[in-house]
C-alpha cells in the first residue's frame, strides 16, 4: 500500500491508511441464533483463532461494533430485532451472512424463516455452508478485509 | 389401577401402534374425568400435540396426549378427535406444563382449550394471521412484521 523511502518514512494515501487501520481492528457483533453458532465458536476459539485477523474482540453492544455477524436462522419473529441491531451500529459498518440459512433461508422454506437476511438488511459477505467450515469463515474474513481496504471514502471538499 | 380397569370404566377404544405404547381413543367429553383418574399414576405429561387430517377425515383434528408413569414405568397415549371449531377441556390445572403445551397447539392448529387461563400464541407473534400447521395454510406463505427490501420468493 505504501512505499518506503530513504530516511525512514513511508508515503501512502490517507484512504488506504484508513482502510488498513479499519481492516485489522474489526470489532464484531455476533448475532447468533442457531446451529451455525457452534461453528462460529470453533472459528473464534484458539484452534482457528480469528484474533490473528484482528477480529478477535467481540462486542455485545451494536454501538461498539463494526461488523455484524448474522449466524443462524432468522425467523420473521426476530426480523425487527435484527433490523434494530443493524440500525444501532455506527458507520462504517459491514454485515456478514454466515451459513445457508442467513443467505436463503436454507432448508426452512416455510412460514417461519426469513428467506435470506438481505431482505431485511444489506449484506457485504456471504458465507455458504450448513454450517460453513471454519476455513470458509476465515476465507470470508480475509475477503471482507480486502473489501474494507479497497473502500473509497466518502468525504470530499464541498464548495 | 391397571390399564384394563380404566379401559373398561371409561369404555375406551384401544388401537395398535407400531411403537407398542398403549394408545386409546377417548371422547372429548370423557377426557377430563379420565385424565383426573390417570393423574394419580401418571405423574408426567410428556407432550400435547395435534394432527390435522384435513380432507381425509370427517373430524379433521386429533389431539394427542402423551403420559409417563414413573412409578409403574409405562407410557400412555390418549387421542381425542375434534372437528373444526370444537373445543376440548384444558388440563392445565392437573399438569402445570399443559398450560404452555396447549398454547402451542392453539398457536399451530387453532384448537381451543376450554377453561385455559391464558390462551394466546406462544411461539408466533401476536399479529400473525391463521395457524401454520393446518394443512390448508399455504406451505410457503410468510407474514413479515417489517417492510422487506425485496420480495422473499419470486
Ligand atoms: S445453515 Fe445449517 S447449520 Fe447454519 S443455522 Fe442453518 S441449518 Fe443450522
Amino acid at each position: 500500500m505504501g512505499k518506503i523511502r530513504e530516511g525512514n518514512f513511508v508515503t501512502t494515501t490517507l484512504e488506504s491508511l484508513i482502510g488498513w487501520a479499519r481492516k485489522y481492528s474489526i470489532f464484531q457483533y455476533p448475532f447468533v441464533t442457531a446451529c451455525c453458532g457452534m461453528e462460529y465458536m470453533a472459528t473464534a476459539a484458539s484452534h482457528f483463532d480469528i484474533d490473528r485477523f484482528g477480529a478477535g474482540l467481540t462486542r455485545f453492544t451494536p454501538r461498539q461494533a463494526d461488523v455484524l455477524f448474522v449466524v443462524g436462522t432468522i425467523s420473521h419473529k426476530l426480523a425487527p430485532v435484527l433490523k434494530k441491531v443493524y440500525e444501532q451500529m455506527t458507520e462504517p459498518k459491514w454485515v456478514v451472512a454466515f451459513g445457508t440459512c442467513t443467505i436463503t433461508g436454507g432448508i426452512y422454506d416455510n412460514y417461519a424463516a426469513v428467506q435470506g437476511i438481505d431482505a431485511i438488511i444489506p449484506v457485504d459477505i456471504y458465507i455458504p455452508g450448513c454450517p460453513p467450515r471454519p476455513e470458509t469463515v476465515l476465507d470470508a474474513l480475509m475477503k471482507l478485509q480486502e473489501k474494507i481496504q479497497k473502500e473509497k471514502q466518502k468525504w470530499a471538499l464541498r464548495k | 389401577m391397571g390399564l384394563e380397569e380404566i379401559e373398561r370404566e371409561f369404555s375406551l377404544e384401544r388401537i395398535e401402534t407400531a411403537d407398542g405404547i398403549p394408545t386409546y381413543y377417548c371422547e372429548k367429553e370423557g377426557l377430563l374425568p379420565l385424565m383426573e383418574k390417570l393423574k394419580s399414576d401418571f405423574e408426567i405429561l410428556l407432550d400435547i400435540t395435534a394432527v390435522d387430517y384435513f380432507g381425509k377425515r370427517e373430524k379433521r383434528f386429533e389431539v394427542v396426549y402423551l403420559l409417563l408413569s414413573l412409578s409403574q414405568k409405562i407410557r400412555l397415549r390418549i387421542k381425542v378427535r375434534l372437528g373444526e371449531g370444537e373445543k376440548v377441556s384444558t388440563l392445565s390445572f392437573l399438569w402445570k406444563n399443559a398450560n404452555w403445551l396447549e398454547r402451542e397447539v392453539y398457536d399451530m392448529f387453532g384448537i381451543e382449550f376450554e377453561g385455559h387461563p391464558d390462551l394466546r400464541r406462544i411461539l408466533l407473534y401476536p399479529e400473525f394471521k391463521g395457524h401454520p400447521l393446518r394443512k390448508d395454510y399455504p406451505l410457503k406463505k410468510s407474514q413479515p412484521r417489517i417492510k422487506l427490501l425485496r420480495s422473499e420468493r419470486e
